[in-house]
């Protein structure tokens, strides 16, 4: 950003699609390596943090947001074309995220409900994560991106490496955490079992069940899951809302809603 | 007839989306209009058939930049609904957790955003090589608010401790020692912010501006209070929609608020001191005082140095309720949901936020209204740049373009809520 660096610093650049700006605030929250990371690499387009926006090819690009718009779908192909590796960070970006929820709804009447003059308004019946529009290189979960996983994503990156980040559920990590089983113990809906690890099991630290936000883990069985929440009391529009909030879309999550729609 | 349309740049260092339109004719502007181009993203009406509980999740992913503001709102409101308070030590852990969000987006939005307009660079980050301690002290400042908020909360950004009735799991008196510790460095580095900001090279600017904010009998309004219009006017939260009408304008996904009929008002920091100082903590009226900021500020350039002002307030008002702090015999107050409607409005650290939900009889969300404060803004935004941009339409475009964009950022807009780039179009003949 601005001052004139060595020509042979990596380049990044962050986009941002539909999204509460949060994965991107993200970079700027790692307020102890943010200024050695500007030392490492040339943060060359970030609008939020730049008004000094350069022009591509980017070595990384870090994509924010998920695709609503005719325009949106033709400026991520821009993106992919001037990025040489590009790397979706959050839910938005990786799943829809909570905007997705549309897709099982009628947007136009969502948008008659926002607006009284819905027809000025140009989107997309669904919101897309940007794998269904362009290839990507990696995509990082979570509803925030968890601080510590960026910097290894972008660190692997930079270095040429694949990015370690386990694909293994929440519960894995509420075990090595310590924390005291919600769903075993209190009997509280939880969907740890099925979201992939990331968070450090938050959720259950603040002693309440896991709602999903960091996506499907590697493999899932929601079956089970699904009949244990039932003997919890959990009716089936409650399972339905469990599944749909952040990355409804996602297949296993769409399937375990829809088995719970199916029955209801 | 000389026709031209110029593109003149792109509004950065914002949250969100936007683009400025002007068409001048024979040196008078005829038509300016800041377009907002965020994608909408359809909150009020996904949030239709979800249960009261929640709100607070699905609401903070309005904005990365203030979730707790939105959970804040949207937890008052439903609690309004169905007939509860939540007082006391749950209140206060509440205002604590809202302080961090202060002290955090405060501190992003004057070093990282704003304070490189001042001294003329293009980002917080280029400003490091110049002004290093400043900006280390920027970052600082953000780090204890976001440890605030994650000590209490699990994270800085969309918080997971937070629900209808107050937390899923209360702190621990010991477990606030280190937040304490923390929150009297942030204290130091705040007042030495004050000073810092305050002698910048102001533009000589004064609007005369209608604030919104809201009021409370005894503190410095963040959380909650009725509602305050500057002319004198003032309602409770409840009677929100009778005096605040959102219409949809051409060209922008935000909707424009109008208060009582009539055109535009602000909200945010300059509302709020206008209309609150004097219940500023001693300390922070004391540093007020020192930076010149008189009883009112009326130059939105100077809003940076009422923002600082605001951080000195968060980070004394923290410490007081630490050192105070009882632990609540539990960490929720019981919400039995009933059929109505429940208004709630909070301060956001860019002004009013204001939520309304239609709960029905099983206990789901029926309507949803959310009034940000970016929209409330907007109109009134314009007229800044009205007001800024007529009499210097002869200025070269890079520095009018740039003066537009500071005018803009002055408002710390985010786009954000409803929504990074603004688009300068001058349409001169
Ligand atoms: S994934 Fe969540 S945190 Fe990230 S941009 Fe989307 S809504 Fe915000
Ligand atoms: S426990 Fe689940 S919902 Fe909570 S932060 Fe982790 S992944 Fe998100």
């Amino acid at each position: 950003m601005g001052a004139p660096k060595p020509a042979s610093r990596p380049r990044l650049a962050v986009w941002k699609f539909a999204s509460c700006d949060g994965c991107q605030l993200t970079l700027l929250d790692c307020e102890d390596e943010l200024l050695s990371l500007a030392a490492k690499v040339e943060i060359a387009y970030f609008l939020e943090a730049s008004s000094a926006p350069g022009p591509g090819p980017y070595d990384l690009s870090l994509v924010e947001g998920s695709v609503t718009t005719p325009e949106d779908a033709e400026r991520i192909r821009h993106v992919r074309r001037v990025s040489k590796h590009l790397v979706t960070i959050g839910a938005c970006a990786t799943a829809g995220g909570i905007q997705a929820l549309r897709d099982f709804a009628d947007v136009r009447e969502f948008a008659s409900v926002v607006y009284a003059r819905p027809e000025y308004i140009a989107t997309l019946e669904r919101s897309t994560a940007i794998s269904a529009n362009v290839p990507v290189d990696f995509e990082l979960r979570g509803c925030p991106i968890d601080k510590r996983q960026l910097l290894e994503v972008i660190t692997a990156f930079l270095t040429g490496r694949r990015p370690v980040v386990p694909g293994h559920s929440v519960c894995v990590e509420c075990k090595a955490r310590g924390n005291v089983c919600v769903l075993v113990a209190h009997g509280t809906p939880c969907l740890g079992p099925v979201t992939q690890a990331g968070c450090g099991a938050l959720c259950p630290a603040f002693n309440r069940g896991c709602y999903g936000c960091f996506g499907p883990s590697e493999t899932t069985n929601s079956a089970a899951l699904n009949g244990r929440l039932r003997e919890l009391g959990m009716s089936d529009p409650e399972l339905v809302r469990i599944y749909r909030t952040f990355n409804a879309t996602e297949e296993p999550f769409r399937r375990a809603s829809e088995e719970a729609e199916g029955d209801a | 007839m000389t026709h031209k349309t110029i593109r003149i740049g792109g509004l950065s260092r914002v949250e969100g989306e936007g683009a400025l339109l002007v068409r001048a004719r024979d040196g008078r502007i005829v038509d300016l209009q800041l377009r907002i181009y965020e994608p909408p993203r359809f909150f009020e009406a996904l949030l239709r058939g979800r249960s009261y509980t929640e709100p607070p999740d699905i609401t903070a992913r309005i904005c990365g930049i203030c979730p707790v503001a939105y959970q804040m709102s949207a937890c008052q409101a439903i609690e309004a609904a169905c007939g509860v308070e939540v007082t006391g030590p749950l209140r206060d852990l509440r205002l604590l957790l809202y302080y961090g969000e202060w002290i955090e987006s405060h501190a992003l939005h004057i070093f990282l955003l704003h304070a490189p307009d001042f001294l003329g660079y293009d980002s917080g980050i280029a400003m490091a090589a110049d002004h290093r301690v400043h900006l280390e002290r920027g970052l600082a400042l953000k780090k204890a608010g976001n440890e605030l908020v994650a000590d209490l909360s699990g994270r800085a950004i969309h918080p997971v401790n937070v629900r209808v009735g107050g937390f899923y799991r209360i702190p621990r008196r010991q477990e606030l020692a280190g937040a304490a510790e923390r929150l009297r460095l942030a204290r130091e580095h705040a007042l030495a912010t004050v000073t810092w900001v305050a002698g910048f090279d102001f533009p000589d600017v004064e609007h005369d501006y209608r604030f919104l904010a809201l009021r409370h009998p005894d503190e410095y309004a963040i959380l909650s209070g009725s509602v305050a219009v500057s002319d004198g006017t003032g309602f409770p939260v409840s009677h929100w929609p009778e005096h605040v009408v959102e219409e949809q304008v051409p060209g922008s996904t935000a909707l424009h608020a109008r208060l009582d009929g009539t055109g535009g008002y602000l909200v945010g920091a300059m509302a709020r001191y206008a209309l609150n100082s004097g219940l500023l903590s001693p300390l922070a009226r004391s540093a007020a005082r020192d930076a010149g900021l008189g009883e009112v500020c009326r130059n939105p350039f100077r809003s940076i140095v009422v923002r600082a002002v605001e951080i000195v307030h968060a980070c004394d008002e923290a410490l007081r309720i630490i050192d105070s702090y009882a632990e609540p015999d539990a960490p929720a107050v019981p919400v039995e949901p009933r059929p109505g409607v429940g208004h709630g409005a909070s301060e956001a650290p860019r002004g009013t936020l204001y939520h309304r939900y239609r709960i029905d009889d099983d206990a789901l969300i029926v309507e949803a209204d959310i009034v940000p404060p970016t929209s409330q803004n907007q109109a009134r935004i314009e007229k800044d740049l009205w007001d800024l941009v007529e009499p210097r339409l002869a200025l070269p475009q890079e520095e009018l373009a740039s003066l537009c964009e500071r005018a803009v950022r002055n408002h710390d807009p985010c786009i954000s809520c409803s929504t990074h780039f603004l688009d300068l179009r001058l349409d001169a003949r």
